[in-house]
């Protein structure tokens, strides 16, 4: 990462209501141009982070600097940030051009001016012709598309969304994805992505911060977030993840070896693990394999697991599977269809062979 | 068969409902002064109703009490259903609402008479001022709960857009939530206004001798014996209503249209 | 916010001090006495609550229950058709709208007119002489009858609206529904329409009741002097008899009686839902 100055710079940031404290000692900066995705379950105070870059809550420590500026005492009108709502909000009684004038009426420009930008904000939300259509007629994703453009219209430095998706349907919801993506880039402005659907933060976000209950547990790329999670949570609540509780045998610089079913597994030690030390380690069920015997040689079972199919469900792209292993154990795998490997039909019962491959798993120090 | 029965029996309660009213009417044309035989058509007592200076001092104050006491109650519902509308949850408004709840189930005699107690002991003359406060003071519940329907409708986000938008919060109060909200602050004024001009209880026990009310001159009249001159006041206070009435409802309708 | 606080502020301290206040010095008066200079004085006493457990008030009480009860009886009975009838048909807003309007105009006047027609020569006596129902006028004015018909008049309109929006909710196809499962007509009356108003009959009843009890005027005019209501009793003892501990005790007393009632009907019908 190049040495770029954050566009916000949020401190040491708490926030408490009475005795309950929603956010604590969060640390974040936003960089410019970037769509930085806040991500993490109900109640983890996401939102409530959103709401204190806005300006409708205040801390109650620590400072946000946006632009070098500590904005922490001014009040919403004042900053250069906008938010889209989840509920969008719009103006009952306004028509989708004086919704979308709004915010330049507010700073009392010449009215020609108005409009062309108006004009050129529902554009980039191809909603031209639009203007005197009444609000209440629109489709919702046409009144994701006025909200979206009432905020970008006076081009604030950062445009925060609000999960502004989460009432659309699923295919509504994935065009959405790409076009907000796609005008992001386009008006190369910094968004702030509220969401609790991991798949749509890794689909979105340039960056991902994962929330959980008041703290950051991680920040990164999408990748960073799913091939290496910092800790159980991450690795849980981003993709599906088979977690095992092992304790390190042997370890030396390079390899951990661990014992996993009555068979000595090695990998490598990236977490500079020591003999004695109890490690949580995960696999994402794409990365497993399940074999039939028939497909293997002896010599090549000793290093698998043997495991019987417990349950099949067909997913067109994938087949995923349950395997109880030996000790009754069940583990996730998920098989895709490719040219490669075109027997891919299990029966419910059958013996197998389960194997993963090698250095993708992730290993984690334990957390109680 | 059903259709007759359904069309009957509605007219039979309106006639039920409105023959007191045409009664009224009628007889405010009689040329007699105390008999219900007909005595010929005049427009009489008409001319005195017009002449009559306490009745029209007398409905003269109570339009100006209602107004007052109507404005200053909706301002008041006003204010408070939108601070709590914009405050979500706080303690003050458990207070509010079980305050409401008590006046609305709390008999308007018993009002009066609390009224009556309190303006003795606070030694407040009873005249136009201990009027206008107990008007103003039994319209508020109906006007909160007026608005307060509305507002339960509305998204409070739009508010909060609004400022976040740049509005300043007296820009975001005029230009969304009063242009949203003020079919309903009408409401509740029209509301309070007929509440006002029409009540005879708490009037009763909080009015004094030097400001003279309608429904309690109406009252005293009533008690003493009766002039047609009180059915041509009947007739015109009903054909105003009834104007107002269809007015309000054909201007609905022009809206939705 | 500031000035909203400052606003909102008055607002509560306006409530406290005009609502609140006078209740509270109501029921403290209430346990006062009376003396020939002062309306109310010191000692404290239970004397206006002892005497309300006199056979006098008993019997002006129940008096009010039973025209109160009467009352709402007929109010429900007429206004639970004309609320179904009024959803069934295709001019709603405008019948409602023609309910509201004698609404608007004062309830003095046209109770007023009900002295025309309820007379001894008046429209109803004469109309009865002239289609030989009966033979000679009937007294219809100053009993009970001509008070209950004052009370139903005013207060039909507050019976009609909780009905009538209670009933617009109604999903009729639910009738449908019941008839193709082979509910007869009464049953389907009895076992989903009926259950289905009950809320707008619960407060269609507390709007009319409550107002019967304590409508002092309207039994007045129509029912004479000798038509004491409790209502009426209270007038008296505060400004005729001068003794307002007394109509202290008794209107506390009136509230308290209301409250009872309200909490025991909501109770088995809250119960239901």
């Amino acid at each position: 990462m190049t040495r770029i100055k954050p566009l916000v710079e949020i401190t040491n940031l708490k926030k408490s209501f009475g005795s309950n404290t929603i956010l604590k000692d969060i640390n974040l900066s936003v960089y410019p141009g970037e769509f930085l995705t806040l991500l993490g379950p109900s109640g983890c105070g996401k939102t409530t982070l959103l709401r204190l870059i806005s300006g409708f809550e205040t801390a109650t420590d620590g400072q946000i600097l946006l632009d070098g500026h500590c904005v922490s005492q001014l009040p919403p009108q004042q900053r250069d940030i906008h938010t889209v709502f989840q509920t969008y909000a719009l103006f009952p009684h306004l028509n989708v051009y004086e919704n979308v004038a709004f915010a330049l009426r507010c700073q009392k420009l010449p009215e020609d001016e108005i409009k062309t930008r108006a004009h050129e904000a529902l554009t980039q939300v191809q909603l031209t012709g639009f203007d005197k259509r009444d609000t209440k007629q629109l489709s919702g994703g046409q009144q994701q598309r006025v909200a979206i453009a009432r905020a970008i219209v006076n081009r604030p430095k950062v445009l925060l969304l609000d999960e502004p998706l989460s009432s659309l349907d699923y295919r509504l919801r994935k065009n959405m994805q790409s076009e907000l993506k796609h005008l992001q880039k386009e008006l190369n402005m910094t968004f702030i992505f509220v969401t609790h659907d991991q798949e749509e933060a890794l689909s979105m976000s340039d960056r991902i911060a994962v929330f959980n209950h008041g703290h950051i547990e991680q920040i990164g790329t999408p990748r960073e977030v799913y091939e290496t999670p910092e800790s159980l949570f991450v690795a849980g609540f981003i993709g599906e993840a088979n977690i095992f509780d092992l304790e390190i045998t042997k370890a030396d610089a390079k390899s951990a070896c661990t014992v996993i079913e009555d068979k000595e597994m090695c990998c490598n030690n990236t977490g500079n693990f020591k003999a004695g030390d109890k490690i949580h380690m995960i696999i994402r069920p794409e990365d497993i394999r399940v074999w039939s015997p028939s497909e293997v040689k002896d010599k090549d079972t000793q290093v698998m697991l043997p495991a019987t199919i417990s349950e099949i469900t067909y997913k067109g792209k994938t087949v995923d599977l349950s395997v109880t292993l030996a000790s009754g154990r069940v583990i996730y795998a998920s098989e895709f269809f490719d040219e490669d490997d075109g027997d891919l039909d299990y029966e419910l019962g059958e013996q197998v062979f389960v194997e993963w491959y090698s250095g993708w798993e992730v290993l984690l120090p334990y957390e109680k | 068969m059903k259709q007759l029965i359904k069309h009957g029996y509605l007219s039979f309660v309106f006639v039920l409902l409105y023959l007191p009213i045409l009664v009224l009417i009628a007889y405010s044309f009689n040329d007699a002064h105390f008999s219900l035989s007909w005595h010929g058509f005049t427009i009489n007592w008409y001319h005195i109703l017009f002449q009559d200076e306490d009745l029209w001092s007398a409905l003269i104050n109570s339009m100006l009490l209602g107004f007052g006491a109507a404005s200053i109650a909706s301002l008041f519902a006003f204010i408070v259903c939108v601070h709590l509308f914009l405050q979500s949850q706080t303690k003050s408004s458990n207070f509010l609402h079980s305050t409401l709840l008590m006046m609305i189930i709390l008999p308007d005699i018993v009002l009066g008479i609390s009224l009556l107690v309190f303006f003795n002991l606070a030694h407040i003359k009873l005249g136009f001022t201990s009027l206008f406060i107990a008007h103003i003071t039994f319209c508020i519940p109906f006007a909160i709960i007026v608005i307060q329907s509305r507002i339960s409708t509305l998204n409070v986000d739009t508010y909060h857009s609004a400022i976040d938008l740049g509005a300043s919060k007296l820009r975001a109060m005029t230009h969304i939530i009063l242009p949203m909200l003020w079919p309903a602050v009408l409401s509740a004024f029209l509301l309070c206004f007929t509440l006002s001009f029409d009540d005879v209880i708490i009037s009763y026990f909080v009015s004094g001798p030097d400001f003279n009310i309608l429904p309690l001159y109406i009252f005293s009249l009533v008690r003493m014996g009766v002039t047609p001159e009180l059915n041509a006041l009947c007739s015109i206070t009903i054909g105003l209503s009834m104007l107002l009435v269809l007015g309000a409802h054909m201007l609905s309708k022009k809206e939705t249209i | 916010m500031k000035n909203r606080s400052l606003a909102l502020s008055a607002i509560y301290i306006w409530l406290f001090a005009f609502a609140l206040i006078p209740i509270a010095l109501t029921v403290a008066a209430s346990f006062l006495s009376s003396s020939t200079s002062e309306l109310i004085t010191l000692p404290f006493t239970l004397s206006n609550y002892q005497s309300l457990f006199s056979p006098l008030l008993l019997h002006i009480l129940l008096r009010s229950l039973g025209l109160a009860l009467v009352t709402t009886f007929f109010c429900l009975a007429l206004a639970y058709p004309f609320s179904y009838f009024m959803v069934k048909s295709k001019h709603q807003s405008l019948m409602l709208l023609f309910i509201i309007i004698p609404f608007w105009t004062s309830s003095l006047i046209r109770t007023y007119a009900l002295i025309a027609i309820l007379k001894f020569n008046g429209l109803l006596n004469t109309a009865l002489l002239k289609l030989h129902i009966i033979s000679s006028p009937i007294t219809f004015l100053y009993t009970n009858f001509a008070v209950i018909s004052g009370l139903v008049y005013t207060l039909f309109p507050f019976m009609v609206l909780p009905l009538f929006t209670n009933m617009e909710r109604f999903d009729f196809r639910l009738i449908e529904a019941a008839r193709d499962l082979g509910a007869s007509r009464r049953q389907t009356f009895w076992r989903i329409f009926l259950p289905s108003t009950k809320p707008g009959i619960l407060s269609g009843v507390m709007m009319v009741f409550l107002p019967a009890m304590t409508l002092f005027y309207i039994p007045q005019i129509l029912g004479g002097a000798r038509s004491i209501l409790i209502g009426n009793l209270i007038q008296n003892q505060f400004l005729v008899a001068g003794d307002w501990p007394q109509g202290a005790a008794t209107s506390i007393f009136l509230t308290f009686i209301l409250l009872i009632f309200m909490v025991m009907y909501r109770k088995p019908w809250s119960k239901q839902s």
